[in-house]
């Protein structure tokens, strides 16, 4: 009796012992992690082993504005420069900034059907836990780790233990796949998946369409667990089917009766579980400096002296005096005058198609600047495609070219210090979108009806107003 | 790699849970393509208050940093532990750290020290009562000394204790496994993806 994560580990095994030496089917790179590993491989005189098993973008850097090779910086532009050298270099696939297939490296590799079941799936980022939710092992390592992957296209991993994360029942309406993720990590802990991988499962998870499954999975890593994963299924071969890299005919027939054999074993068991009712689960929103932080959209900001442990109490204390918040406020009575959609967490289609329903006939608030911002160029184009930019523009977003953006505010999309935004990305630390930003996460239709009250809010909300 | 066998020296105390990647070396740092200089960096916003505990002289020389659970949460950013290195730490000890974060730390020389949290608190209490407090982490033996502190076990998982102290590179002792590489590589399914050059 196996888990999901044991069986998709063992396949890839090559030699057991404290750390597994463990074979890497695909390795993704952006342009941030990526630079030391090929100096290093460089200096020591070293070939890539596969380079067609590696496949690059450029999202952190890339000026999401319009014209956006004209707004580069110097320093960018030189690792934009830099990565289109070792890429061409050692023959390794790149979609850089400019071409059609550029985005954000967490949305790109779905869109293209890099990301398949039972893979094994690497990135020199810890947001790779995104691609967990098609059934792969896919987690973030540092530079030194991209470095020996494209040398050896293997890694050195201590076997991790499992967790099983279960959403049980029908979430409240108007709840999204953000709202489940953040709740979760609200219950757990942000240490609460240390050392495990993470496998969601329950009726409430495989309810979920691919672009939430990423979502949730994507989340992982805000718990502490190096990645998340949901079984396949028939929602993940729809998704797959048709890719441009997903295989067809008699091949995909048989990758299928493979894929079908990705789960869970009955009676298999977890090292850790979890059991959360999705009944209880309504819009979120963060209200601290971790993403633990967060409560429902109805609630208030707590008080620290209500947190039994110590270290969460000096946690609350130090958030609430860097959030300017005091305890008892209500979550709708924090005005925001930023609003950002995107990121590897909330920027596919599904995400903006969300947000544009929210902002259909609507005006974002005359204090609010709000950006809309395509997880990827071919996002960008589809969402064109639908008329959902002009729904965002005539609501009075700005509607952007895809990037990291304002999720890790490296482009020169930030948000003010001292400021609040309303945010669809995933990490709400200290100055994360910018010096002295304060970053409270929700999901995109949060986002969207907080832009038009210009404050913290949920779509319901915007029932009486309209 | 130079061996890395023992680290000894006074200490920093930072008495805060969840310490995350993007406190310890903001992203804008990130634009760099150079593996050294990150000193600048570190703590760069905290180091902005004058009362921030770095930049107290009485710490100044520390090579350990000492601070609370799930250290270096967060991104998978290298340049976290390089910003520590550059900056004189050698060792960070807590009583947890982040999975990527720890797997990230040998490989720039660092030593994560796992210990138990009343060790930890007891270390914080020390190294904050009297700067000049000298702490010494045996990596062979896997035990963090402080006189009249503690006499203690710490955990460093099997892989990285023997590359620390043995200085090994990672790399060198992979490609020595090259025909189990090569053997297990040919059983890889025929309709995984694969990337296209020139694309």
């Amino acid at each position: 009796m196996t888990t999901l994560a044991g069986k998709v580990w063992d396949r890839h095994v090559i030699e057991r012992g404290d750390a597994d030496l463990l074979y890497i089917d695909m390795h993704l790179l952006h342009e941030l992690t990526s630079p030391q590993a090929f100096e290093g491989l460089r200096l020591a005189g070293r070939p890539v082993r596969r380079p067609d098993l590696a496949v690059a973008t450029a999202d952190h850097n890339v000026p999401t504005g319009p014209d956006p090779l004209s707004l580069l910086d110097g320093l960018a532009a030189r690792q934009l420069r830099v990565q289109q050298e070792n890429c061409a270099r050692h023959g390794i696939e790149l979609h850089p900034l400019g071409s059609p297939g550029q985005g954000v490296v967490h949305v790109i590799g779905p869109e293209l059907g890099l990301t398949q079941p039972g893979m094994t799936i690497v990135c020199g980022d810890s947001h790779t836990a995104t691609l967990g939710a098609f059934g792969a092992v896919a987690f973030g390592i540092g530079t030194s780790q991209v470095e020996h992957v494209l040398a050896t296209q293997t890694l050195w991993m201590p076997r991790p233990r499992t967790m099983a994360v279960t959403v049980r029942g029908t979430p409240r309406p108007g709840t999204s796949a953000k709202d489940l993720a953040l709740a979760i990590i609200a219950r757990i802990g942000t240490a609460g998946g240390t050392g495990t991988l993470i496998e969601y499962r329950g009726d409430a998870i495989a309810a979920l369409p691919m672009e939430g499954r990423m979502t949730v999975c994507n989340m992982a890593i805000e718990s502490g667990a190096r990645s998340g994963m949901i079984a396949p299924d028939d929602t993940t071969f729809a998704y797959l089917e048709g890719r441009e890299r997903s295989p067809r005919g008699r091949l995909w027939e048989r990758a299928l009766d493979d894929w079908r054999t990705l789960r869970t074993d009955d009676g298999a068991a977890f090292d850790r579980e979890a059991v959360i009712d999705a009944s209880a689960i309504g819009p979120q929103a963060s209200w601290g400096t971790n993403p633990a932080q967060t409560t429902g959209i109805d609630g208030t900001v707590p008080d620290p002296a209500s947190f039994g442990d110590a270290a969460e109490r000096a946690a609350a204390e130090r958030a609430l005096a860097y959030m300017d918040l005091a305890p008892g406020t209500a979550l709708r009575d924090i005005a925001v005058s930023t609003v950002f959609i995107g990121s590897c967490t909330n920027g596919r289609l599904a995400d903006l198609r969300a947000a544009a329903d929210v902002m259909r006939g609507r005006r974002v608030a005359p204090s609010v600047r709000a950006l809309a911002v395509p997880g990827s160029t071919r996002v960008k184009r589809q969402a064109e495609d639908e008329g959902l930019d002009e729904v965002f523009r005539a609501a009075g977003f700005e509607w952007r070219s895809s990037g990291c953006s304002m999720c890790v505010g490296m482009n020169g999309d930030v948000v003010e210090p001292g400021a609040h935004s309303a945010s669809t990305s995933n990490r709400n630390f200290e100055s994360r979108q910018g010096p002295g930003a304060r970053t409270h996460l929700v999901s995109p239709a949060s986002a969207a009806a907080s832009a038009v009250l210009g404050h913290l809010a949920s779509a319901a909300d915007l029932g009486e107003v309209r | 790699m130079e061996p890395v066998t023992r680290v000894a020296g006074r200490a920093v105390p930072l008495d805060r849970s969840d310490v995350d990647t993007d406190q310890i070396i903001p992203a804008r740092w990130m634009k760099r393509v150079e593996r050294t200089g990150y000193a600048g960096g570190l703590f760069e916003k905290w180091r902005r208050d004058p009362a921030f505990v770095l930049n107290d002289p009485a710490y100044a020389g520390a090579s350990i940093l000492v601070s609370g659970p799930n250290f270096g949460c967060g991104s998978s950013r290298e340049h976290a532990p390089w910003a520590l290195r550059d900056f004189g730490f050698r060792a960070i000890i807590a009583p947890s750290f982040a999975d990527i974060f720890r797997g990230n730390l040998p490989n720039s020389g660092l030593v994560p020290v796992r210990a138990a949290p009343d060790v930890v608190s007891a270390l914080l209490a020390a190294v904050t009562a009297d700067p000049a407090t000298e702490i010494v982490v045996d990596v062979a033996a896997r035990t963090v000394h402080c006189a009249g502190v503690c006499d203690a076990p710490f955990e460093l998982d099997e892989s990285a204790h023997h590359r620390l102290v043995h200085g090994l590179d990672e790399i060198d002792l992979t490609l020595a496994r090259d025909a189990a590489i090569a053997a297990h590589e040919r059983t890889r399914p025929p309709w995984m993806p694969t990337g296209r050059p020139g694309h």
